[in-house]
């Protein structure tokens, strides 16, 4: 009887941590909309900070005023993030803030790590907590019960400031209706910059109270952002009532979940977000957003077929990219081979993210199973290459039509969060059946036919395959497809009542860019000549999240272009520096704050394809 | 001839019965406004003929075949077009564009994955774009468009199907009194045109009684007068129930009186 | 933070500079390609890098190899991800013209870039990758591996588990391929040597985000009488103080992977479980003629003590370095002949490449952390041959792909 007590309230200390750091996400989210990839950043930054004040100071007032100092702290650089940066974008296209975040992550590593050095600090204890109480026979910290007396405090704290102040009025307001506040002559500036204040100071609260717990290191952040992200989603997006209740629910599943399946850690928390957002489709808590009545984003322009000029472009660099085996050396075909298989990885992404509508956040999951098909047709039936390439985009799809089933229910951000679930759910599968898929140690030796072995044969088949499949791609988006995609995104009302099925539609279109995700990942398994989880894993997903907003998911060539840079910076930055992170972080916003509609969109704008100027409003 | 014919409909929600035994008709070539004050069911009738909402009993026929039980798309493909009160167009389309997607849809052409959309069926776009006096901006981005304009293509987009009976909330809503008119004008012309069925809802008393040829009144649930402008307007009972309400319409035909 | 801002290039500069005054090079440099998860895992790695930015510099003091031609070193960050490990390899393969690759850290990454050697026909020597499956299941003829394998320092633990009267065990490590084999292969070596213990219950933490309070409790609520640890890093810490705190290993015996290392055990400071037994490497302590050459050498090269990563970076290129000697020549197929029992002196002591599969004997220092002066360090340890905790040559075979 104790054990289960104990059990319960050590859930209920992990959910402490979990709403803090999730309540402040959710908060931004609310107010801005916008998707805060940086939010597990400051929840480290509180960390650390917090520990550099009590390692400095010492004592009683060190490790206290430290937590207040670092929540403090973090907020201030939220809100420099928010006035250096975030101000700026947000007329962008939907998510491109996430972009800039996640150039923020990427500065913050290395920042970090310069400033704390490589290894682990382990903080001390807190002061006055830091024995044990005794629960029917057992042992329990002192430093858990008062987190979980915090939690709930902090919950109320929040409650009462959004219920009885005139702030709390605005943000709640501008939560369930954003437009509703500009109309009312709210200063939107101070309002989101206050947002972002108090949410990443709670971020870093949130890391701050961790240094009695843990040792601060550098790996902090990634592994708090994704479960902050499904605590919110689970909660219900704006829902503090909710992310409070996401956040027990997580931790006491955790807690028990490992009695009984103690293999389950990897994919507990994606499994509870993927089964409440399919019988919940906005969370726990969460309320459908007011309907969109546009102005919050620029329209996108209508479509126009290439003219000349682009034509001739699209030409000249197909017949570069020919000619370039003759001059490239065999790591360049390396390169070249690779930028090739991520443009048709991004291109299928932006398939169904910019004429569908449908943002994904667990992408890498079809790109992934398509390299699975081929790395174990190569393990298991000595499949040949060419089997196997045929094989990835039907797994990549068959995996895309079941899952979509259930992604196209959703939209938004409730959608996106749903991909992730399912991708992580794959990634659990290939890194655990180790008997299968080789667990995280992969599938070696999944080298291309003897025909292709060659770099250069191998660059030119991909170029082929790739080519071919975004022209096809391209094709559809003009096609009557396309537009039915892009009607059935502008308005589902409309579109329903022109006799549009749309989430047929939406499944179909989510299939195809999971179908043609899944060749790009089986012709990445043979230039590789590996299948790793990694693969399929968040990383991976982020980095074609990446590749089409930095191109601009407003244009058609933007996939294209924002692979093609990112990979390249990726793979150059990476040779010359050790401070690659911080070069690329940087580039990213540069390239963030230059290019508010991605590079693609800029280029668009300047040399415009023969669309008349009003298009650009 | 009756082409909608809506028969003793019932809707509760939750206990409350919003609806309660709606019948009434429509012919072709007829104008027929649905008004009440809010909260008399009208909507909730409006969406049972569109199909947006299931009647818990009682049956909606379209030139005799059964309309309940379908989805709004089925409904639509059996030729019953539709405007909302907030137009609802694709901002990323040309005007034309709006229009061709309407005929892509009725052709059943939606999952074409090769002929460029914009080169299908751009003639009849314009051609019902020419009716609404909206060919001249064919090209433009619908985004850019006045609101006046915008109920103008939707009207074309509604029109694209050839429906036999047109669905209208509000049609007029959130225009200027000139656009009104001229939009309600335009409406009568097409119905006399090509015989087509309407059923509007519409808060301006104005517009219903100088363009409906025919006024349902709904209070409660229940329909209280059917008849033309004429008869409605002297209806004793329709006078107590909008006077009990506040409102007045039954003064003079040109007062800005307005029930909402 | 010094230590990270240095890149290899000006490692190798320096190198040059020591090494000019009183040499003149007769040739073209040997370049060796080096690929480890320096932003990934810099606590290990900068170490490390450490290590062999020494071995390198030494080489060169004394006037290269193949008389005259000095060793330089092209290294990459992998950023923790096979896919890139593979693009680099090749990169360092085909632009830089490296004669071998060596390096890596975790063992998905070694063995992704073990394939690509072998493919390529190129010389890998995994440096830290600890998976049996490097030079068994996966072994190729190009590819050789330094440290004791997961086995290899399972076995070592298990001759102590062995001694303890504790019949009840349980096990926590981390959900992956490391923690998987470790634990394996724990309890089928512990089973093997006493039949009468049983295995009560185990915990599979998700690497890098435990949690720690309930898998803790779950460990406890077994009742054990012994624990075999294989979590490390940030996840060890909170084990340890959760563990602590709720009285997890009040009067039970522990046994743990990895801890005594200095990269462990040290940011532990004043919490150190006390009375663990633990694989690791006592740096302060050890007073080998070798290993103190060695330690002198880098406290006054990089004013800092080594860290275990340190002797590996080190060792490594010291074997690549008398691989490079012995085959007389910097053709990959000798290079690989000659790598086929080379023997070398590291600061641990002798150690040999095994012939049959490409397994150093490399040990480690087995003992009990104690604390002493408020950190934590070893008592009571003894150098564990690495050649002594090997399965017997058929096994290996019977493992091992034939060539």
């Amino acid at each position: 009887m104790g054990f289960y007590v104990t059990q319960f309230m050590s859930g209920l200390a992990q959910a402490a941590t979990l709403f803090l750091v999730a309540s402040g996400l959710s908060i931004i989210f609310g107010v801005t909309r916008i998707v805060n990839f940086a939010h597990g950043s400051f929840y480290m930054l509180g960390a650390y900070m917090a520990y550099t004040v009590s390692d400095v100071v010492g004592g009683f007032a060190g490790f206290w005023g430290g937590i207040v100092a670092a929540a403090l702290a973090a907020g201030v650089i939220g809100v420099v993030m928010e006035m250096v940066l975030l101000r700026r974008l947000y007329r962008s296209p939907e998510l491109f803030q996430l972009l800039a975040t996640f150039g923020v992550v990427l500065v913050i590593q290395d920042l970090a790590l310069t400033i704390w050095g490589p290894e682990d600090l382990l903080g001390p204890r807190a002061p006055g907590l830091e024995g044990r109480v005794r629960i029917l026979g057992q042992a329990f910290p002192q430093y858990d019960v008062f987190l979980i007396v915090l939690g709930p405090v902090v919950l109320a704290l929040l409650l009462l400031l959004f219920k009885w102040t005139r702030w709390g009025t605005l943000v709640r307001a501008a939560t369930q209706d954003r437009e509703m506040t500009g109309a009312l002559g709210v200063n939107e500036r101070r309002l989101f910059t206050s947002v972002l204040f108090v949410g990443c100071a709670l971020a870093g609260l949130g890391g701050a109270l961790q240094v009695p717990r843990e040792a601060v290191n550098l790996q902090m952040d990634v592994s708090m952002v994704v479960e902050a992200f499904v605590v919110v989603v689970v909660g219900g997006m704006g829902s503090l009532m909710g992310a409070f209740l996401a956040a027990l629910l997580i931790g006491q599943l955790q807690a028990f979940g490992i009695l009984i399946f103690p293999q389950i850690t990897l994919v507990l928390v994606f499994l509870v977000m993927a089964v409440v957002l399919v019988v919940r489709p906005y969370g726990l808590l969460g309320k459908p957003p007011a309907a969109a009545r546009g102005a919050a984003h620029a329209p996108e322009a209508p479509l126009r077929p290439a003219g000349l000029p682009a034509k001739l472009f699209g030409v000249a660099v197909l017949a570069v990219l020919l000619l370039l085996p003759v001059v490239a050396g065999q790591y360049a075909l390396v390169v070249l081979t690779e930028t090739l298989v991520l443009v048709l990885f991004a291109a299928s992404l932006h398939f169904m993210m910019g004429p569908g509508g449908m943002v994904s956040f667990g992408h890498a999951a079809y790109f992934g199973l398509g390299a699975y098909a081929a790395g174990l047709l190569t393990k298991h039936m000595d499949g040949g290459m060419l089997a196997g390439l045929v094989t990835a985009p039907v797994l990549g799809g068959l995996g895309a039509l079941l899952f979509g089933w259930f992604c196209v229910r959703l939209s938004g951000v409730y959608l996106a969060m749903l991909t992730l679930a399912f991708a992580q759910i794959v990634w659990s599968v290939a890194f655990q059946w180790t008997a299968v898929t080789g667990g995280d140690n992969g599938i070696l030796g999944v080298w291309p036919a003897p025909w292709a072995s060659a770099k250069w044969v191998y660059y030119y088949l991909t170029l082929a395959v790739v080519t071919g499949a975004v022209l096809m791609l391209r094709r559809a988006i003009f096609a009557p497809f396309g537009y039915a995609m892009r009607a059935g995104r502008d308005s589902p009302l409309r579109s329903e009542a022109i006799g549009m099925d749309v989430r047929r539609l939406q499944w179909l279109a989510f299939t195809a860019a999971g179908a043609m995700a899944g060749l790009a990942g089986g012709l990445y398994a043979y230039a590789k000549g590996s299948v790793f989880p990694t693969f399929l894993s968040v990383p991976a997903s982020v980095d074609a999240l990446v590749m089409v907003l930095m191109g601009g998911v407003q244009t058609i060539a933007g996939p294209l272009v924002g692979a093609a840079v990112f990979h390249g910076l990726e793979t150059e930055v990476v040779r010359y520096t050790d401070f690659w992170r911080l070069i690329l972080g940087g580039i990213i916003i540069l390239l963030v704050l230059a290019f508010p509609k991605g590079i693609a969109g800029a280029a668009d704008a300047w040399f415009g394809s023969g669309r008349s100027a009003e298009g650009r409003a | 001839m009756a082409a909608l014919v809506v028969e003793s409909l019932v809707k509760s929600f939750g206990g409350v019965r919003a609806v309660k035994g709606t019948s009434f008709t429509v012919d072709r070539g007829e104008l027929l406004a649905l008004i009440g004050p809010n909260g008399a069911g009208k909507t909730t009738t409006f969406n049972m003929v569109g199909g947006q909402l299931h009647p818990d009993s009682g049956s909606v026929k379209l030139e005799g075949r059964e309309l309940v039980g379908l989805t709004p798309r089925a409904i639509w493909r059996m030729g019953v077009g539709r405007t909302f009160q907030i137009t609802a167009t694709y901002p990323s389309m040309t005007v034309a564009e709006n229009v061709q997607m309407v005929l892509l849809s009725h052709h059943k052409r939606l999952l074409g994955w090769w002929t460029p959309a914009a080169r299908q069926f751009r003639a009849e776009a314009l051609e019902l774009l020419a009716r609404v006096g909206m060919a001249v901006q064919a090209d433009r981005p619908s985004s850019v468009l006045a609101y006046g304009d915008l109920k103008r293509l939707e009207l074309a987009m509604a029109l694209a199907n050839e429906p036999r009976l047109l669905l209208m909330d509000e049609p007029t809503a959130g225009m200027a009194p000139r656009e009104r008119v001229e939009l309600m004008a335009l409406t009568a012309d097409l119905v006399r045109e090509r015989g087509i069925a309407v059923l509007f809802t519409e808060h301006d008393m104005d517009v219903v009684f100088a363009h409906a040829h025919r006024i349902v009144v709904m209070n409660r649930g229940e329909i209280i007068a059917d008849g033309t402008p004429d008869a409605v307007r002297n209806d004793p009972h329709v006078q107590e129930v909008y006077l009990g309400s506040g409102a007045m319409f039954h003064g003079e035909p040109q007062g800005k009186a307005v029930v909402s | 933070m010094n230590r990270f801002a240095r890149t290899a290039k000006s490692a190798v500069l320096g190198a040059v500079l020591a090494a000019t005054a009183t040499t003149a090079w007769a040739a073209d440099p040997i370049r060796i390609g080096e690929i480890n998860s320096y932003t990934g895992l810099p606590a290990f790695t900068i170490p490390y890098r450490n290590g062999w930015e020494l071995a390198v510099e030494e080489v060169n003091a004394k006037g290269g190899l193949l008389g005259g031609r000095k060793l330089e070193v092209v290294s990459r960050d992998d950023s923790g991800k096979p896919e890139d490990a593979v693009r680099i390899a090749s990169e360092l393969v085909n632009s830089e013209k490296v004669v071998a690759l060596a390096g890596t850290f975790f063992s998905h990454i070694g063995l992704a870039v073990s394939d690509f050697a072998a493919r390529n026909k190129t010389l890998f020597i995994a440096a830290e990758p600890l998976t049996d499956a490097v030079t068994w299941e996966k072994g190729n003829r190009y590819t050789f591996r330094l440290r004791p394998s997961t086995y290899m320092q399972a076995a070592m633990l298990v001759e102590e588990a062995a001694k303890l009267p504790a019949k009840r065990w349980v096990t926590v490590a981390p959900n992956y391929e490391y923690g998987q084999s470790a634990v394996a292969s724990f309890k089928a070596l512990l089973k093997a040597k006493r039949p009468d213990v049983e295995f009560v219950s185990e915990q599979w933490p998700a690497q890098g985000k435990i949690d720690a309070g309930s898998t803790v409790q779950a460990l406890n609520a077994a009742n054990p009488d012994a624990i075999f640890n294989v979590t490390f890093g940030p996840d060890l810490s909170k084990f340890v103080r959760e563990g602590t705190t709720r009285g997890l290993f009040d009067n039970r015996a522990v046994v743990s992977l990895l801890t005594g290392e200095p990269e462990y055990l040290d940011p532990l400071k004043g919490e150190a479980p006390e009375g663990w037994i633990v694989t690791g490497y006592p740096q302060e302590q050890v007073d080998t003629p070798e290993h103190k050459a060695f330690r002198d050498a880098y406290m006054k090269r990089f004013n800092d003590y080594p860290r275990l990563g340190s002797i590996v970076g080190y060792s490594t290129f010291q074997a690549l370095a008398a691989a490079i000697e012995k085959a007389g020549s910097t053709d990959t197929e000798k290079l690989v002949d000659a790598m086929k029992g080379l023997n070398i002196t590291s600061p641990l002591g002798p150690v040999t490449f095994r012939a049959i599969d490409h397994q150093a004997t490399m040990g480690a220092y087995v003992g009990k952390v104690a604390l002493k002066g408020g950190k934590g360090v070893m008592v009571d340890w003894r150098y564990a041959d690495g050649a002594k905790y090997l399965p017997a040559d058929d096994e290996v075979a019977k493992r091992r792909p034939k060539e």
